[in-house]
């Protein structure tokens, strides 16, 4: 098989991955794609041409050995495969699923030049999920113990690559987390029919196999201050605390009932099961029947809408001021989105909510807009169309339009340096923060970004950390 | 998980907990709050810290059944788990000498406004306390509160024991008797504070309340608790939970806190066909 010719491999046809059927699935919270099986993943693998400079590596925030997986892949070795990608990548399963590879490393893919490039995250997610189904999470070999200690303060994705790769150099690792559960944005934000929790947990056990300790339950900044880390047992912090604090639209009747920050929507659901209520305490605004719009073009807003949809929604909009080319969120959830049956409203932008009388939303006041010049952004600027306004009716909103800085850690730790958005200012080489020992990276510092670039925030400080142990240098 | 220590009714449906947690009870301050959750099925709900004790690492709450949550926490005892307890969230409530402070509590309220009071006491205040209950029965924290206050007063709506009325007509006999009040303190059901807010409101008598909004995380990051404060929207769980008691919508937080209502009607039923031994054993415990 591995003779094959260059030319012969360009033949082969980029390999759907299998889904649930759209109408089967928009009632279910089941995984949506279905993944790769063994000898699809052999054809696709076998795609790729090996290039002998692989460019899309360098579209991978980890550097993931990615032509060499993929060869592995193609010889049937996927156990092989998994360890290499570990090398690099301690969340395969979650990165196979929820990066954006179109922008990252499947865009620079050589193949795609031409025709459509390697399914490279697909190939990831066939990968780990292979490892996990069949021998479990194997995991690599620590180096020997050296004594010290780290703190990560934040259990999102920076914070578990930063713990995996230091626990690796031999260092003692606690995860101090908020929440009761362990995983950041993948447990609380993104639903379990695009990440499934329970592969969200094997990927922390096998952390905590390796001897990461995790504590929840810790609010840092409340519970133990950075300061008082640093004074009692750690020898260095890493603040991976993510962007946790919902922007809202600012508009009238947003605090109505049956308006929702993306945050609070998906929390209820997806960490605190309230699809499951009343097995479950949690309650969710209950959306049967109902009409609902959520307002943002990210992920964030695709989860939360299509989230709407499964718990029973008649009908569920995206209401986006600018165009469709124009909306952050990945091209395959939107994708998703519209084959299960959620209506795009773009150029169009919410001016006010409706009060019924009682305190509760009844609809919405919108205002079509037409795209302008770029803006700063570089995106096209939407302007309003002046007597375009009309109402809408809706039963729930959603508000999933980004996130600002948690003010926690910066209330409580006086000599660490933030920007004017409340984000930690670091030097992006190393991560080092303005304090001796702390380190930031994540969404804390850049933002809300995406899954990867925290982990190579994580990682970058890893390196950092492990270089700052061994020579005290600031 | 955290250990109950000690678990007691202190009235019908008013439990008190002392439970292990010594990071917290190291931490905490007045006006803090705790978030607990029962079990793995459990909802996140937010606790005032009422009390604690550093050499013992516990902390005290004071819990009434209402719900479906607060029911099935206080049909545990002593020598039970919590699953979750986290905190001390929220800001520490704003102590200084003002002079004289009067510190009205409503029924559980009481336990809430408890800690501040003693606070207020240590920073010189003259310390007038008024406890609000329907019935003689559900009077709390009278004998604790006697000990930290120059004047203790209790009103029931029914007559049985005390003032026969509202806290609010005994806080205006109090100011229309002449006493010079710098600061008060109100905390309770939503109407007893908002009344106790046009009380003062014409005296100019400074007002804190502490809010009580559905929450989730209980750390800035869902907005489920936010309220109106002075025109602006707020995260009650980072921004308080005290507030300036002229400057807060309460009708919107009355609106919002009955959100889930219907819910809470469906959940209480499925724990109590599910539960039932558990919450007859809480019952009978009560009575005993
Ligand atoms: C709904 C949704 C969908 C998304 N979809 C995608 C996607 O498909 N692909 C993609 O690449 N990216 C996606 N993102 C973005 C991505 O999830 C984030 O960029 C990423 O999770 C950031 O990682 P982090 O580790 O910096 O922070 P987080 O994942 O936010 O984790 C931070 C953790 O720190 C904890 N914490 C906060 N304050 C404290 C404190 N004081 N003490 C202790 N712990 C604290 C928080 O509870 C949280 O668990 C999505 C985001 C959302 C919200
Ligand atoms: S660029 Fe594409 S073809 Fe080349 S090594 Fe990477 S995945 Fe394979
Ligand atoms: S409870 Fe979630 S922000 Fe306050």
């Amino acid at each position: 098989m591995t003779e094959i010719s260059k030319k012969d491999r360009m033949k082969i046809p980029r390999q759907a991955m299998p889904e649930q059927n759209p109408l089967e699935r928009k009632n279910n919270f089941l995984e949506v794609n279905l993944g790769y099986t063994e000898e699809l993943a052999k054809l696709e693998a076998l795609r790729c041409i090996q290039c002998p400079k692989p460019v899309c590596v360098e579209g991978c925030p980890v550097g993931v050995k990615i032509r060499d997986f993929i060869e592995l892949v193609a010889q049937g070795d996927f156990l092989g495969a998994a360890a290499k990608i570990k090398e690099d990548n301690v969340l395969p399963a979650v990165c196979g699923r929820v990066c954006p590879q179109e922008e990252q490393c499947e865009i620079k893919c050589v193949v795609g030049k031409k025709g459509e490039p390697v399914a490279i995250g697909r190939l990831e997610r066939f990968v780990a999920d292979f490892e996990r189904q069949n021998v479990g999470i194997r995991t690599p070999k620590l180096n020997p113990k050296t004594g010290k200690k780290v703190a990560i303060v934040g259990s999102g994705p920076a914070g578990l690559s930063c713990a995996g790769d230091l626990i690796q150099k031999g260092h003692d690792v606690t995860v101090f987390e908020a929440l009761h559960e362990i995983g950041g944005v993948l447990i609380y934000g993104i639903p379990e029919f695009r990440l499934p929790k329970e592969i969200v947990k094997a990927e922390v056990d096998a952390l905590k196999d390796l001897g990461v300790e995790f504590k929840t339950n810790a609010v840092i900044g409340f519970t133990d201050t950075i300061d008082e880390l640093l004074e009692t047992e750690f020898d260095a912090i890493f603040i991976a605390v993510g962007a946790g604090l919902p922007y809202f639209l600012g508009i009238d009747g947003e605090n109505l009932n049956g308006v929702y920050s993306a945050n609070e929507f998906l929390t209820r659901v997806n960490l605190m099961k309230a699809y499951r209520f009343p097995d479950f305490d949690t309650p969710v605004f209950d959306v049967k029947g109902k009409d609902i719009a959520v307002f943002g073009g990210g992920n964030t807003a695709m989860d939360a809408v299509r989230t709407s949809k499964r718990l029973g929604a008649k009908n569920a909009y995206i209401v986006y001021r600018r165009s469709e080319v124009e909306m952050p969120a990945r091209k395959e959830e939107v994708h998703h989105a519209k084959e299960e049956g959620i209506e795009f409203l773009m150029l169009t932008n919410p001016l006010k909510f409706v009060d019924d009388g009682n305190g509760w939303l009844d609809g919405v006041e919108l205002q079509k807009m037409e795209l302008g010049e770029p803006d700063s952004s570089g995106r096209r600027k939407p302007i309003p169309i002046v007597g375009s306004e009309y109402v809408r009716q809706i039963d729930m909103a959603v508000i999933a339009i980004g996130n600002g800085s948690n003010p926690i850690i910066q209330q409580t730790t006086p000599d660490l340096s933030f920007n004017r958005k409340g984000n930690i200012v670091v030097n992006d080489a190393n991560m080092k923060t303005s304090k001796k020992g702390v380190f930031a990276g994540g969404d804390i510092v850049t933002g809300g970004a995406t899954v990867i670039l925290a982990m190579g925030a994580g990682r970058t400080a890893a390196n950092a950390i492990d270089q700052y142990l061994k020579d005290s240098n600031w | 998980m955290y250990k109950i220590k000690h678990a007691e009714f202190l009235a019908l449906d008013i439990k008190k907990f002392v439970i292990e947690a010594p990071k917290i009870a190291k931490k905490r301050k007045a006006g803090q709050f705790v978030i607990v959750r029962a079990n793995d099925k459990g909802e996140r709900i937010p606790l005032t810290i009422a009390d604690s004790s550093i050499e013992d690492g516990t902390i005290t709450i004071i819990i009434q059944g209402i719900g479906k949550t607060t029911k099935e926490l206080n049909a545990m005892q002593t020598g039970d788990f919590f699953l979750d307890v986290v905190g001390p969230l929220g800001k520490a409530s704003h102590i200084e000498n003002f002079g004289t402070a009067v510190c009205i509590g409503g029924g559980v309220g009481t336990a809430i406004a408890f800690p501040t009071a003693v606070a207020l006491k240590e920073a010189g205040n003259k310390t007038i306390s008024i406890i609000g209950a329907r019935t003689k029965d559900l009077v709390i924290l009278e004998k604790e509160l006697k000990e930290i206050s120059d004047e203790v007063f209790v009103t029931t709506d029914d007559g049985s024991y005390g003032f026969h009325g509202f806290v609010t007509q005994k806080l205006k006999e109090i100011i229309d008797c002449g006493e010079k009040i710098n600061f008060v303190l109100a905390i309770g059901p939503i109407p007893m504070m908002k009344a106790v807010a046009e009380v003062t409101r014409p005296f100019g008598i400074a007002t804190v309340v502490s809010l009580n909004p559905v929450m989730v995380d209980g750390t800035g990051m869902c907005g489920g608790c936010r309220a109106t404060v002075d025109n602006k929207t707020v995260f009650v769980c980072v921004d308080g939970p005290e507030f300036d008691a002229h400057k807060v919508d309460f009708n919107q937080l009355m609106t919002r806190n009955k959100m889930y209502n219907d819910k809470e009607k469906i959940a209480l039923n499925h724990f109590e066909c599910n539960y039932d031994i558990a919450y007859e054993k809480a019952k009978s415990e009560i009575y005993q």
